[in-house]
């Protein structure tokens, strides 16, 4: 144990190990805040398919060789999640139907255009990199660190001031827009706000994993409270200590940050099951 | 002058009219009740009500000192609602939304105002308890609760006592027709006609393109139509 304390002394001097505590912790917060609402409101896959577009995006960006690819890859998979959402109402493309047609054709074309064009000789690293995460959680600059920073503080900020508006169109949109709230309004920021958590977490998990993250902790969190508060608030709990866990054990561990995230997400939803089932006996 | 009313309403779905030639009115204190078949275009007329969708032609007008946003609606349970995570105070609270802008939480007399409903409808001792635990009952109280925070003036009822038990529908309907002695407008859809014919003042019967009737519930039982559909007293409609 010591052994062990003293190695993770040693590690957290390096900066970039403790850029990735913080980035880590800070994405897995706001994941879980709107994964309960995603996951009730039956969007859980909409995570997956804008994390696949995501993923098209990046490929498009290195191929045009932009040195920073997040102008790209953020406008696209916000205009992405825009028309995901509205799938849901009156198209004649079911919304599951839609989600997988986007998430696979930009799995596909994204893959052919790094193929086509990318310059690296280990393609199937980079590729491997960008579904997996693998290192880009390790290698990050000062000032992705920020710019991760003010865009969790945003989301967060977003979803505290309009978390009553949010339950209410979550729990009820009929009734929400019968009584004055524009429904289309709030489902429009939950959009923005979605594609904006999948395009940061695409550093620390990988475009493949990014559902985990959203789905995981609210299901989790589900199985023992009852109330969208207190779902809400464990669930956030709950990502933040699996995030922490999970870079701490990659790090000593010497695993993959990304999938050992994603255990540890595993492992906490067997947990609380497990605790819920022996509450209603 | 109506509170609500309805001029020339034709509607539908992607421009095929479902119902259409519908005029009526609502003054304060009615107790209408809209019956008809499935797929009579009922559900339909009251989501143009409530400006959920658009008609076709025609107008919803609201006057009398009512506001659009003031309609309180009690829906039918989605399948959303059944597994989803919220005590009953968080539901009922929702109701205080349109009372509150832009502000980001809701202050001392909207909670009031919340704490009055659930005690007026009886469901205060339960207010912590989860929405998906409860009875039937007890959750049409609660989603009634909420309907009566946005508004006291009037209510949409669709379907108020689908899926009760005999004991818990009827109280329902108690609790619906105190609602109206207090002042409150309503406007139910049914299928139970008996209990349409029992409670309401007014009807509206809706058929296949039109309305059949509209009018007091004493001329509704004496026309034909009414004749013949409450006559069945429900069974087999």
């Amino acid at each position: 144990m010591t052994t062990a304390m003293n190695q993770l002394t040693l590690y957290f001097q390096f900066p970039f190990v403790r850029y990735a505590m913080i980035v880590g912790v800070l994405i897995a917060l706001c994941s879980s805040l709107l994964g309960v609402t995603l996951v009730l409101k039956r969007f859980s896959f909409i995570g997956d398919g804008l994390s696949h577009v995501a993923f098209g995006a990046i490929a498009i960006a290195t191929a045009l060789n932009l040195t920073n690819s997040f102008l790209l890859v953020l406008p696209v998979t916000i205009i992405s999640a825009i028309l995901l959402l509205r799938t849901g109402q009156n198209t004649k493309i079911k919304g599951d139907a839609a989600i997988a047609m986007i998430s696979v054709g930009a799995l596909a074309i994204g893959y052919l255009i790094m193929n086509l064009f990318a310059g690296s000789s280990n393609l199937a690293g980079d590729v491997c990199a960008t579904l997996f995460g693998s290192t880009s959680i390790l290698t990050l600059t000062m000032t992705e660190v920020w710019l991760c920073v003010i865009l969790s503080a945003l989301v967060i900020a977003v979803f505290v001031l309009f978390y009553h508006k949010i339950f209410s169109v979550t729990f009820d949109e009929d009734f929400a827009t019968a009584t004055g709230t524009n429904a289309k309004t709030y489902n429009l920021i939950l959009a923005v706000i979605i594609a904006v958590i999948i395009v940061l977490a695409i550093n620390l998990v990988g475009t493949l994993l990014i559902a985990a993250l959203v789905v995981f902790p609210a299901m989790s969190a589900m199985r023992v409270f009852k109330s969208f508060k207190s779902v809400t608030i464990c669930s956030v709990g709950v990502s933040v200590v699996c995030a922490a866990l999970g870079i701490l054990i990659s790090i000593l561990a010497g695993t993959p940050v990304g999938s050992t995230i994603v255990a540890a997400d595993i492992a906490g939803f067997i947990i609380f099951s497990a605790f819920g089932f022996i509450m209603r006996r | 002058m109506p509170q609500l009313s309805c001029q020339d309403l034709c509607l539908g779905y992607e421009g095929k009219a479902v119902v259409s030639d519908l005029t009526f009115g609502v003054c304060v204190g009615d107790y209408l009740c809209i019956v008809g078949e499935n797929g009579s275009g009922k559900s339909t007329l009251m989501k143009t009500i409530l400006k959920l969708m658009a008609p076709i032609s025609g107008q919803v007008l609201t006057g009398d000192g009512l506001a659009a946003n003031e309609i309180g609606y009690l829906p039918q349970q989605t399948a959303v609602q059944k597994d989803f995570p919220a005590s009953v105070r968080e539901v009922v609270r929702a109701g205080c939304l349109n009372r509150r802008g832009m502000r980001p939480f809701y202050n001392k007399s909207e909670k009031r105002i919340a704490d009055d409903n659930m005690k007026k409808l009886g469901i205060d001792s339960i207010a912590k308890r989860c929405y998906r635990e409860l009875s039937g009952g007890q959750q049409q109280r609660a989603l009634l609760a909420r309907a009566l925070c946005a508004t006291r003036k009037i209510l949409l009822l669709d379907e108020p006592a689908a899926g009760l038990d005999p004991k818990a529908s009827a109280e329902m309907y108690d609790l619906i027709m105190a609602l109206n002695s207090g002042g409150t407008t309503i406007i139910m859809i049914s299928h139970d006609i008996a209990a349409s014919v029992k409670y309401a003042s007014h009807i509206l019967h809706i058929g296949s393109q039109s309305a059949l009737f509209f009018g007091t519930k004493a001329d509704y039982l004496g026309s034909e139509i009414g004749r013949i559909y409450a006559g069945l007293g429900g069974e087999g409609i």
